[in-house]
């Protein structure tokens, strides 16, 4: 049977304003990028478990990196060293694990954290590419996006990179994506609906991993549903889960009205 | 195994209107799907029963997301009864549900009184179903549901049809988004149902101060969770005290304790919701609870928790 995991912090650090960076010492976790673990506030006036993606995940370290959002996450940011937390996971399908050719890892805020695991992953059998928005020139895990990628950046107040969004650094220099490549997307709904357009107007194939709110993250409550193309074999409507079917869905299978 | 005069095992077996039940613990019905995710956390088999989904005839697509909020000790949650439709739920969900030793009580949904009766009159020819369930509460969709729930004379009517069709025990669940639950409770009883549920959700609305919009696109919600626990506790206490027919308490039953409140209340037996989401094990935690507590206080059987006044 699953079950849920304690979990003892071994680090929680900010590592950008609202952003903090914590591992978790587990053992034998096996979990993909693009899967994501539930964790549990223990606070009795706060249901509902956060979903968080998964940023590293080793033997015995999992490393998540999340934003401060709202009070449950607020919670995790206070926690220290030594302090144990409940987790349940890893859960949810994660990005398709073959490699292609060239992979383009297109990336917008806290959406970074899972594409950085996907590109530690995928730096060892092919090529990378990451295009990296940020709201400013707090450029945080770009560092480590350098080490295994070939990294463009754009700011949303132009103080570093391409003055605009991902899709302003692609349309500068659109031989950062050459023919055959594959991309790999997480960040906010309006940067998703961009590259899911160019896309599929450019005939690549794309992957987009989706945020939605949800309460059980098993598949169970429908809250946290996206539309889809086709019907849904599960749903038997237009409709796939988030927590299940996805996070990551085939940018053609999901429509992001 | 019972020379240790404090180890017993207390019987929390119950029958509701002529169907034995291992315990009087099981999902509230949207909380669980049809258990085959939750069987991965926990084995059906100890559940009293399984309470699936509500489902109506055709599939239905629910609500625009945001479906969920999560509110001080509670939750909205405005899903509109999404569900696969009658056809895939047989095929598919009863199916799995086969093999497992509990019983399985539908949830049944519909638009109109005809979608109604259509799905009753279909699964009563189901083998597999124990009891229906009668949705007439969801406050989250706009033609049906809780249409039929709040006004007694409809529901007494839309029971006594019911009936007339179905070959299983029929459980009406009630909305306490009425001036008086008792009066529906009685309709409901007067209509020929077998039991009544209670609570569903408490019709609510959470603003998101940030966005200055609706936390839910549907605007308003339901509110579960153990902030409406009291709520939940005196409505199951007046209804129970109105009608001679079980009633299954629900609304924020967290753990054992929780539970036993209900079954002091009046109810027959107690469906636990969104504690799921905050523990899947939750289930297994209230039956567990409510054997500690026979156990505490030298209870053998079930119906030996009542009130002393």
């Amino acid at each position: 049977m699953k079950e849920k995991m304690i979990a003892k912090v071994t680090e929680n650090k900010e590592i950008s304003p609202g952003i903090y960076d914590m591992r978790l010492e587990t053992r034998g976790l096996n979990a993909s990028p693009g899967q994501f673990f539930m964790l549990y506030t223990g606070d009795g006036s706060r249901l509902l478990p956060r979903p968080i993606s998964v940023c590293d995940c080793t033997d015995d370290i999992l490393r998540l990196v999340y934003r401060v959002a709202g009070s449950g996450t607020s919670l995790f940011s206070r926690l220290k060293k030594d302090e144990t937390l409940e987790i349940m996971g890893p859960l949810g399908n994660g990005y398709p694990p073959e490699p292609p050719e060239n992979a383009v890892l297109i990336g917008g805020g806290i959406g970074l954290p899972p594409l950085l695991y996907l590109g530690k992953k995928l730096s060892a059998c092919c090529s990378v590419t990451s295009i990296l928005g940020y709201r400013n020139s707090d450029l945080f895990l770009k560092d480590e996006f350098d080490r295994i990628s070939k990294v463009s950046v754009s700011t949303d107040d132009g103080s570093l990179g391409v003055h605009g969004t991902v899709m302003d650094v692609i349309k500068n220099d659109p031989s950062l994506i050459p023919q055959g490549s594959v991309l790999y997307a997480c960040g906010p709904l309006p940067m998703l609906r961009a590259v899911r357009e160019y896309a599929l107007s450019e005939g690549l194939k794309c992957y987009l991993s989706l945020e939605e709110r949800m309460a059980c993250g098993l598949g169970v409550c429908l809250s946290c549903v996206c539309k889809t193309s086709s019907t849904d074999p599960h749903s038997n409507v237009d409709n796939a889960r988030v927590c299940v079917d996805g996070p990551v869905f085939a940018a053609d299978k999901v429509e992001l009205n | 195994m019972n020379n240790s005069k404090d180890k017993y095992s207390p019987d929390l077996s119950v029958t509701i209107a002529g169907v034995p039940f291992k315990n009087p613990v099981m999902p509230a019905s949207g909380c669980f799907g049809s258990g085959q995710e939750y069987s991965e956390y926990i084995d059906l088999n100890r559940l009293g029963a399984v309470v699936t989904k509500g489902v109506s005839v055709t599939p239905w697509e629910g609500n625009p997301v945001p479906r969920t909020a999560e509110t001080c000790g509670g939750m909205l949650n405005a899903i509109g009864l999404q569900n696969p439709g009658l056809d895939l739920f047989i095929e598919r969900d009863l199916s799995f549900l086969q093999g497992f030793d509990t019983n399985v009580i539908v949830n049944v949904c519909g638009h109109t009184e005809a979608e109604y009766l259509e799905a009753v009159e279909r699964l009563s020819d189901e083998d597999r179903v124990d009891m229906l369930e009668i949705n007439v509460s969801c406050p989250n969709v706009t033609k049906g549901a809780i249409a039929f729930g709040k006004d007694p004379a409809v529901l007494e009517d839309l029971t006594s049809k019911i009936k007339k069709l179905s070959k299983k025990p029929v459980i009406i669940k009630l909305t306490p988004n009425v001036s008086d639950i008792t009066e529906t409770a009685r309709a409901a009883e007067q209509g020929g149902a077998d039991a009544v549920s209670l609570i569903n959700t408490l019709m609510g609305m959470k603003i998101d101060i940030d966005r200055r919009t609706f936390a839910l696109a549907n605007k308003t919600g339901g509110l579960s969770g153990p902030a409406i626990h009291p709520v939940a506790v005196r409505m199951v206490y007046e209804v129970s005290h109105s009608v001679s027919i079980p009633v299954i308490g629900m609304g924020g039953v967290m753990n054992g304790a929780d539970a036993v409140e209900m079954l002091l209340a009046g109810a027959s037996a107690v469906a636990v919701g969104c504690a799921s989401f905050n523990d899947p094990e939750a289930l297994i935690f209230v039956i567990e609870g409510i054997e500690d507590y026979m156990i505490r206080k030298g209870m053998k059987n079930l119906s030996d928790i009542t009130l002393l006044q």
